[in-house]
């Protein structure tokens, strides 16, 4: 479904922060990406959301069989690339219910099906609140504003429930949260897991996995990818810490 | 493509309604004196003591100067080579009726969206349409007479009832008021003319659509609305010319009276020519509005959208003299490529526990600058007033601005007054995270826009907040890259 090649991207006009990343998802897996502050995770997740801001020096990107660099964001969005935000953003004044139905229904126009109407949209969204167990009030405020951290990131899980991407992409998910509302994400995500959909968790710690259980658990550090594994990687890493990370590193270098 | 250069092609958005309508028509030479003027009243022929009341207009007007105060630069205008009147000469004969109307003209008017057939048959509102300076249709006219209610040109109701004219003309808006007010006294062409009686509720919008199609032409429309004792009116006014590369200069002034428990609700959705991106040509809109809240009880709502004119000078106001009277103030103006804009109100608080609403949304995109001017004025007789001011700015691109100037004078130690102010830019990551869900960076700042301006458009009757989001996702077309 996803294919990273040799994927080289820098701030543009500045840094160059990754350094060659290599990695293929099928669908129906689950992969979790690690590493150090500073190891080019987030930077992965938005250069393939398609965030401006990057340059592409260097690789290729195949999702689904086509050139995934070459699209605008939208475009990715609706060919069903989905990504949870680290820090999802405001709009005020504009409703959730609102935000997310004209989403769904870009989505939907790309795929040839027909628009849904408020009614049915409503429908849905009353289906898709148990599996994230988010207030409905929420929905009806304007998105994100004031809404607390972990309403933020149950949002994020929301959106992805009622979108049903083929490739989520899931940012520092867990961090800001508490343990109850980080089972209660994880949960949500879990219920999310299909044969048809692949999933890629960016993440510091090794908490999430153990609520969500990767197939796959990569280690990024310095741009590239030093070390794949399953998900054992995850627990090697929780106890000796990212230090035998940057030594390796530096041995590289 | 990049976030900033699609604020940039997202400013680009096209002016829709930019073709001139090749009607005949019937023009004063250009120019201004006492004989312009006896030419206009002649034409209407108007009765002695309104060429008298324009004269005295135009004998104070020529000791006047133009106002600089504003936040608004322009060449000067050469009040000379303008011609003060125009009408298309089809309807010269007065119709009396729609299937008099020259069908050209009709035409045009079905191009901008109203076909007058249809509002009168299908939306239930009823319409006045200004073309140049001449009232072309007022439809609707029987259904609402019955209820006593007159809707009319304001040449009609000179015609047909001057003492009502005469007792209300000038009666909010004296003809020394300002610059631009006492020029349009002197030559005022045409507009709309409303009386609700004593205890009637309108009970459809009304509604005028002004348009400027011949070139070089100023036009000055006259507005009157007066409710009577706990009466209700909700009037609707939109605006469109034709793009030409000259400047057209428009100075209308519009006069609002409601009496004890009286209300009047005035929306505004301005779509004038703004002038292409270089600032080449586009309406000058100096405009004098104000209401009197001269009964107890009484409540004068003004709500406008501002999304067109190369400037706009315009303070739409309330004079809340009757006690425990109400004003309320929701606008939203827009300013791209070169567009300036200098708007807000006045609310003069003279009665006792008088209260107003003041809430402004100011968005500039390309090079547009977009001030906020508002007064609230709290006198000493004015016990226990009430005034809650907010005044928001939203930046696109780099290039616009965005200026607040609050004036509060209060001189009653009862009064309570409040005011908040915001600027906001619209983020690039705003504009991501609507395109990560698949939503065009287009469509996301329409929706943003939308968003910030909610409460204003709430304020509108349904089919007109509809134009009104329409019209701001249009006219921001291109600003984001």
């Amino acid at each position: 479904m996803l294919k990273i090649t040799n994927l080289q991207a820098r701030v543009a006009g500045g840094k160059q922060i990754l350094n060659g990343v290599n990695l293929e998802v099928r669908p129906g897996e689950v992969h979790a990406i690690m590493g150090p502050n500073g190891s080019g995770k987030s930077t992965l997740a938005h250069v393939l959301a398609g965030r401006e801001g990057y340059e592409i020096i260097g690789g290729t990107v195949e999702y689904q069989g086509q050139d995934l660099l070459a699209l605008a964001p939208e475009e990715r969005a609706r060919a069903g690339v989905f990504l949870a935000f680290q820090y999802p953003v405001e709009i005020p004044g504009v409703s959730n219910m609102f935000f997310l139905r004209t989403a769904l229904n870009e989505i939907r126009r790309h795929r040839g099906e027909e628009e849904v109407d408020a009614m049915d949209f409503m429908a849905l969204v009353k289906k898709k609140l148990k599996i994230v167990d988010i207030d409905e009030a929420l929905l009806k405020r304007p998105v994100n504003a004031g809404f607390s951290g972990g309403e933020k990131k149950r949002n994020e899980i929301f959106q992805l429930a009622v979108l049903e991407p083929t490739l989520a992409i899931l940012d520092e998910t867990d961090s800001g949260l508490d343990i109850d509302a980080l089972r209660t994400v994880a949960w949500g995500v879990n219920a999310m897991r299909s044969p048809k959909r692949a999933i890629v968790m960016v993440t510091h710690y090794q908490r999430l996995l153990e609520y969500i259980v990767p197939d796959r658990v990569h280690v990024l550090a310095g741009g590239r990818i030093l070390r794949s594994g399953g998900k054992d990687l995850a627990l090697h890493l929780e106890e000796q810490g990212y230090k035998w990370v940057k030594d390796e590193t530096a041995g590289v270098r | 493509m990049s976030s900033a250069r699609e604020i940039e092609h997202f400013a680009q958005a096209e002016y829709k309604y930019g073709w001139t309508a090749d009607l005949e028509t019937d023009s004063a030479p250009c120019g201004l004196n006492e004989d312009t003027i006896r030419f206009i009243s002649r034409k209407k022929d108007e009765p002695a003591w309104l060429l008298e009341w324009r004269l005295r207009a135009f004998r104070h007007w020529l000791t006047m100067k133009e106002p600089t105060w504003a936040k608004v630069h322009y060449p000067k205008i050469d009040y000379q080579a303008i011609s003060y009147y125009s009408a298309p000469r089809s309807t010269a004969g007065k119709p009396r009726s729609l299937d008099e109307v020259d069908p050209k003209l009709l035409e045009e008017y079905a191009k901008l969206g109203i076909p007058l057939r249809e509002q009168e048959q299908l939306t239930g509102v009823a319409v006045d349409a200004v073309m140049d300076s001449v009232s072309v249709a007022t439809t609707f006219k029987q259904k609402l007479s019955d209820l006593g209610i007159i809707f009319c040109s304001f040449s009609e109701a000179v015609r047909e009832h001057p003492d009502l004219v005469r007792k209300y003309l000038g009666s909010v808006v004296p003809y020394t008021d300002n610059f631009f007010a006492t020029l349009n006294c002197a030559v005022f062409s045409d507009g709309s003319f409303v009386y609700v009686p004593k205890g009637v509720r309108c009970p459809m919008e009304l509604s005028t659509y002004f348009r400027i199609n011949a070139s070089n032409t100023g036009q000055f429309e006259r507005t009157l609305i007066v409710a009577d004792a706990g009466a209700y009116v909700s009037y609707l006014e939109g605006c469109t010319a034709p793009m030409r590369d000259e400047n057209q200069l428009h100075a209308a002034v519009v006069e609002l009276v409601a009496h004890d428990d009286a209300r009047v609700k005035y929306s505004t959705v301005q779509n004038w020519y703004p002038g292409d991106e270089n600032g080449k040509g586009g309406i000058y809109n100096f405009v004098t509005k104000r209401g009197k809240c001269a009964g107890v009880n009484s409540h004068i709502s003004w709500t406008q959208v501002e999304t067109g004119s190369a400037i706009t000078w315009k303070y739409p106001s309330c004079i809340l003299l009757g006690d425990n009277s109400v004003g309320e103030f929701y606008s939203v103006a827009l300013t791209n490529h070169r567009m300036q804009a200098d708007t807000g109100t006045k609310m003069i608080h003279l009665g006792k526990n008088t209260r107003s609403t003041i809430v402004s949304k100011g968005i500039a995109a390309g090079h547009g600058q977009n001030s906020y001017r508002g007064l609230v004025r709290i006198t000493k007789g004015a016990e226990h007033a009430r005034n809650y001011s907010r005044c928001d700015s939203l930046l696109i691109g780099d290039r616009c601005g965005a200026h607040t100037f609050p004036y509060i004078e209060n001189q009653n130690p009862t009064a309570r007054v409040e005011h908040e102010a915001s600027t906001s830019k619209i983020g690039e990551d705003q504009i991501y995270y609507c395109q990560q869900r698949g939503i065009s960076a287009e469509d996301a700042v329409s929706m943003i826009v939308n968003g910030f301006c909610r409460e204003v458009l709430a304020e509108l009757p349904m089919e007109f907040a509809v134009e009104a989001q329409k019209l701001l996702g249009l006219k921001l077309e291109g600003s984001v890259g």
